[in-house]
């Protein structure tokens, strides 16, 4: 159960028994003035994380000022410009894809990220879920320290190793397979391996507390009825672990679409994603409202995604 | 029966070479920038020898000090705070009655989790820029600790809230049987038990604050450089080792205070 304090997955709510028990004692105590107490975390998160996100929403309909920042004047240019670019002549709308595939291109990259993270998470994750219990923690602790540590040195090691006088290209080069270094920094290609790098820990830990609760009891009657270990896994454990597997490619999914460090180090801003797309904007673009409007449609993207999570851990429990 | 019965019914083939690839790959890289940072040569890829002088010349850089000053009295302030506001919230949500209005209050706390960092980021930007264009008001540094503020508290609050959810509450009760106060049963039952939670917690939100490059990059005003920040200065020029030094520096604060958070969990479970 150690994960469940280290995990950002989703708490599961308070077990009801307890809280009716408390309920009457609580209520004896007059207990209930403590609901005050969340107050502090409310109010802070609320003026600091909660109204920001208003604002955008609110800028986004605005004109952009010549220097960074807004014109108070209504319009829905930025929405427009998502798609669309004025001519400056006749002043039609041109149909113009380029930032549509800036996220049709960060959505194929987290698709990717995500798939490959699954495949090789799960086998770890149900390695380290069946080792005996002192292993389990040394093998959790090795996965949650990547999980918490610094995304930023992390990208930095994978460029170190990737640059063209890195340790691949000086290694290929001295075993004299290559004669050239291969260029792979500043590709898709290190973008793509970048984001496997930085959000595997994300797949393998939530699926590791799916695991770790496994009933093996149900293993074992599959193998006396029969059944090989490629069915056993197909059709007992994997089902088992479902809730495991959407939460961990949610954690995958959602951070690796709004990818921001990755791309802007492993992609050297020739290789865009929507993360670096916005920040470009509230920089050297010097279009806010534009901003606002691209990073309230990755917002939609990111709700979209939980609401399909939701939808389906919710139908679980009505099953189970 | 073709399959032999003494094999191991929780084993599947390739499981344990595909575990072992996983660690090496998540590990190598980061090995890798650790040893160059001893590297005696100027080049952060070809090695020549073994020495200690990059760390040396990290901790005489004027801006290395300065950015560790930044950092520092961010994470500590946005830790303290965060951690308090967090532990009252964590009470405030499960030592009530069911509240109207707690299902709400729950995603508001945990709404910082489901933001992608960039449009936290450049929403906390535009609302600084917003009450600093509007009400001249300009927290400094302040801002960034407002900002790193609001995402360690979720962090905070997930081993708090999972310890109390835990906590045995038939010493509560037998508090309350025994006529202590609500606050005297809170002060010397409840709050010695949360120890570790809050201990936790605050491990994790100093990780995360210590550790923020995208929020911090976008709302940080001039002079307000902290050591992520300064890493990705370094970046752009030609790098020496001393840029490994320094994220080796990074990378063990984060492994401690990972270490610690975990041992504590660990602790609590057993």
């Amino acid at each position: 159960m150690t994960t469940a304090t280290l995990s950002p997955t989703p708490l599961s709510p308070q077990p009801l028994s307890k809280a009716a028990l408390f309920e009457a004692q609580a209520v004896k105590a007059g207990a209930r003035r403590n609901r005050l107490l969340s107050l502090p975390a409310l109010i802070i998160i609320g003026i600091f994380g909660v109204l920001p996100l208003i604002i955008i929403c609110v800028y986004s309909f605005l004109v952009a000022a010549p220097y960074g920042g807004v014109q108070w004047q209504f319009s829905t240019d930025a929405y427009l410009n998502f798609l669309f670019q004025r001519d400056i002549f006749d002043d039609t709308l041109q149909f113009t894809p380029d930032f549509l595939i800036i996220y049709l291109r960060s959505f194929l990259f987290a698709v990717v990220t995500t798939i490959i993270c699954l495949l090789l998470g799960f086998p770890t994750a149900y390695f380290m879920a069946t080792r005996p219990p002192a292993q389990r923690n040394w093998w959790v602790l090795l996965i949650t320290i990547p999980f918490w540590s610094n995304l930023l040195v992390r990208t930095l090691a994978i460029m170190f190793i990737i640059r063209d006088e890195g340790l691949i290209n000086d290694a290929l080069l001295a075993l004299g397979v290559i004669e050239k270094p291969i260029t792979m920094l500043y590709t898709n290609f290190a973008i793509q391996l970048g984001l496997l790098y930085a959000f595997l820990p994300f797949m393998v830990l939530p699926l590791y507390s799916s695991l770790e609760k496994l009933d093996f009891r149900l293993v074992e009657a599959a193998y006396d009825l029969y059944a090989t270990r490629r069915q056993v896994l197909w059709r007992v454990i994997i089902p088992l672990s479902k809730p495991g597997i959407i939460a961990g490619c949610l954690l995958v999914f959602i951070p690796a679409l709004g990818a921001y460090v990755t791309p802007l180090i492993l992609g050297g801003g020739v290789h865009l994603m929507i993360g670096d797309l916005i920040a470009q904007q509230f920089g050297s673009g010097r279009n806010w409202p534009l901003g606002c409007a691209q990073a309230l449609i990755l917002m939609a993207a990111v709700l979209v995604a939980l609401f399909f999570y939701v939808r389906n851990t919710s139908g679980k429990v009505q099953h189970g | 029966m073709a399959e032999p019965r003494v094999m191991d019914i929780k084993d599947q083939p390739g499981f344990r070479s595909i575990a072992i690839i996983c660690l090496l790959v998540l590990y190598i890289p980061v090995l890798i920038l650790m040893i160059f940072s001893f590297n005696s040569g100027s080049l952060v890829t070809h090695w020549e020898g073994v020495t200690l002088n990059w760390y040396g010349s990290a901790f005489l850089n004027e801006e290395f000090h300065s950015a560790a000053k930044n950092t520092l009295i961010i994470s500590v302030t946005a830790t303290i705070v965060s951690t308090i506001c967090a532990t009252l919230a964590a009470i405030g949500m499960t030592r009530v009655k069911p509240w109207r209005g707690l299902a709400a209050a729950f995603m508001i706390i945990n709404l910082p989790l489901m933001v992608p960092e960039i449009i936290t980021a450049v929403a906390t930007l535009s609302f600084f820029a917003l009450i600093a264009g509007t009400l001249g008001l300009n927290f400094g540094i302040g801002n960034l600790i407002f900002a790193h503020t609001v995402f360690c508290i979720p962090f905070a609050y997930m081993p708090i809230r999972a310890r109390l959810e835990d906590m045995d509450l038939t010493l509560e009760y037998a508090a309350a049987d025994l006529y202590a106060t609500p606050w005297n049963a809170f002060k010397r039952i409840t709050l010695p038990l949360l120890v570790p939670g809050i201990m936790s917690g605050a491990a994790l939100a100093f990780i995360v604050s210590f550790d923020d490059f995208t929020i911090t990059q976008l709302v940080a005003g001039p002079g307000q450089t902290t050591l992520p920040l300064y890493i990705w200065n370094q970046i752009r020029r030609p790098m020496t080792p001393e840029i490994n030094a320094i994220s080796t520096i990074l990378l063990l604060v984060s492994i401690l205070f990972v270490s610690v958070s975990f041992l504590i969990a660990r602790r609590r479970a057993k």
